[in-house]
């Protein structure tokens, strides 16, 4: 679906970093992982979409904007980790649009014959840690940027975290660790959307907050964006500083872009029935054109 | 076999550029100052951070290298267990998860500090090896095949210091995956693993005094069980014993028990281990021993 609609040049992106990052054609590609997540959800009723719409920018910034891409093979030279298992769809759909995975992978996504379960494994093409399990990406990434170094080999580690995955010890364990390692080729992304399976995160578990200054005190260097703005995404990885493992705060909308779908709990893991998903296309077409 | 461990692995590490030691704040001493000296940048310790000592073994071996996890076994395995589970089982990299003075060796220190189920927590996890060597001279062979042949996850069970050598006049080598005959008997088997085996030969040295013709054996691979191995000496020997410093269920006791049942085996079958209690007792790892039962004394007046 997606092939049939864009252009050659943004679907086949081979090509390696830094290379511009073309906004329009990011949130022309945002608006159809959206589409595409909606399409799956009619196949199989069993995906995590909401905490998969507020990560799309975030994902489609690292792989197109910032990831250094080996073109020969189609997998990756720099390292994305998807910590955030429950929003494998939205890693799939990316990695479908890279030709990374094909039609048919997400044709059979959760089906006893197919590659794709709701979390990544590792060894599926594109995926290089099994998550799901929340607060592992870390440890892992720590492990790698440490052993990258080691091999002296030119690479970057991209990790992307839940808020909720914050609450988990091991996460503090691991920041301490990363700085103390000073592994300057770490990058993480914070999927702030503010809400978790039992609720809004602000009033569930008000000393959660706040994140900045907790992760500072850890010894990284962190920012805050709006995490739908893959422009500021792009510029705040690349101008940051860089002596230390770096954090980037991406705030964002649980089920962004469908008005029934935002800040909802019960979207963590519903898919929609029909009269929903075709409302839902229409809404996301509507915000596409308006801007 | 603490030691030894250390030095086969500062010896590893000169070998082989792969090699790592992650730690969780465990008190440097013998060949791992070495090891830490020399190879600084391949001595990882998280501080007190179990789990994080497993994620970032993990992650190193995602990128090729062959890492160790040591600390005490409460702790390199229980605090971390699904770190081991997911990051090392499930996707199946080479990481040895070393416990240090498992069973109740550290009697006096307590409950918290021992692990008497850490074989059967480690043998339920699909993809994991669990290897328990008898002596030093079984540690040092069975540390190279961690960092050099293994293709998956290992927990390994070690002693603490000043085991004595069992090994140095065994009638077979060690070969990983197959028990390992110490000395070769007719009437009775003795199979055990780990530093129990010391007392596998004391209990033999008795037998053998009445006329009783014994094998001993060390099950230094726990997982996967020799079973061709194991069905040949319950096939070979009128009675076969198992003597661990273990829970009485989930370690190799039940494993030749299945067996036996599996194969009709019509020999006489004991098996000696700990009791299934947390037994408070702060005495020596004798005495411990003692209160739960398993010592050369009570498996004799049970045997004779």
């Amino acid at each position: 679906m997606i092939k049939d609609i864009l252009p050659m040049s943004i679907i086949a992106e081979g090509s390696r970093v830094p290379h511009k990052f073309d906004i329009a054609a990011s949130r022309l590609r945002c608006l159809n992982y959206r589409k595409r997540i909606l399409e799956v959800s009619q196949q199989v009723a069993a995906l995590h979409i909401g905490g998969a719409f507020s990560a799309l920018e975030m994902i489609d910034c690292i792989y197109h904007g910032l990831m250094n891409r080996d073109s020969n093979n189609g997998s990756s030279f720099d390292t994305f980790i998807l910590s955030k298992g429950h929003a494998g769809i939205a890693q799939y759909v990316v990695l479908e649009n890279l030709g990374i995975l094909s039609r048919t992978d997400l044709d059979l996504y959760c089906k006893p014959n197919g590659i794709l379960g709701c979390h990544p494994d590792f060894g599926v093409p594109g995926i290089e840690a099994s998550t799901g399990s929340l607060a592992h990406g870390l440890g892992l990434s720590v492990g790698m940027a440490h052993a990258d170094r080691l091999l002296k080999a030119d690479r970057k580690i991209y990790l992307l975290m839940s808020d909720g995955e914050l609450q988990e010890g091991s996460v503090w364990e691991s920041m301490m660790m990363g700085a103390n390692l000073g592994l300057k080729n770490l990058v993480a992304f914070l999927d702030h959307n503010g809400f978790q399976s039992s609720g809004r995160t602000r009033d569930n578990h008000p000393k959660f907050y706040p994140i900045r200054e907790k992760v500072e005190a850890f010894g990284w260097e962190c920012l805050e964006v709006n995490g739908h703005d893959t422009d500021a995404i792009y510029r705040a990885v690349l101008n940051r500083k860089g002596d230390s493992p770096f954090l980037l705060i991406c705030n964002t909308v649980k089920g962004r872009g469908v008005s029934y779908m935002e800040d909802e709990p019960i979207w963590h893991f519903r898919s929609p029935n029909f009269e929903e998903y075709e409302q839902a296309l229409k809404e996301l077409e509507k915000k596409y054109n308006e801007k | 076999m603490r030691n030894r461990f250390a030095d086969t692995v500062y010896q590893l590490g000169l070998e082989d550029q792969r090699v790592c030691v992650v730690v969780a704040d465990i008190s440097p001493a013998g060949s791992i100052v070495r090891f830490q000296r020399e190879f600084p940048e391949r001595f990882i310790n998280c501080g007190v951070a179990e789990a994080t000592m497993i994620g970032i073994a993990a992650g190193l071996a995602m990128r090729g290298l062959r890492p160790f996890c040591y600390s005490i076994a409460t702790f390199s395995l229980y605090r971390p267990f699904e770190m081991v589970r997911v990051d090392l089982c499930y996707q199946n990299l080479p990481v040895t998860v070393v416990g240090m003075g498992a069973g109740v060796i550290y009697s006096n220190l307590g409950g918290t500090h021992h692990a008497m189920e850490d074989i059967a927590v480690a043998s339920a996890i699909p993809n994991m090896t669990v290897l328990a060597p008898c002596d030093p001279e079984e540690m040092g062979l069975a540390t190279r095949w961690c960092a050099t042949e293994s293709a998956g996850p290992v927990y390994m069970r070690l002693g603490k210091i000043g085991e004595a050598n069992l090994t140095a006049n065994a009638v077979a080598p060690f070969v990983p995956g197959k028990i390992r005959y110490l000395q070769r008997g007719s009437d009775v088997a003795i199979l055990s693993y780990g530093i129990t085996v010391a007392m596998a030969f004391e209990i033999s040295h008795n037998l053998m005094a009445k006329g009783i013709s014994v094998s001993v054996l060390s099950c230094h691979t726990i997982k996967p069980l020799d079973k061709e191995g194991i069905l040949q000496i319950l096939h070979s020997h009128k009675r076969v014993v198992v003597l661990e410093e273990h829970v009485p269920h989930g370690g190799l006791g039940s494993r030749v028990k299945e067996i036996a049942w599996d194969a009709r085996a019509d020999c006489q079958l004991q098996s000696f281990s700990l009791k299934d209690e947390f037994i408070v007792c702060y005495g020596s790892h004798e005495e411990l021993l003692c209160a739960h039962g398993l010592t050369v004394k009570s498996v004799l007046e049970k045997l004779l």
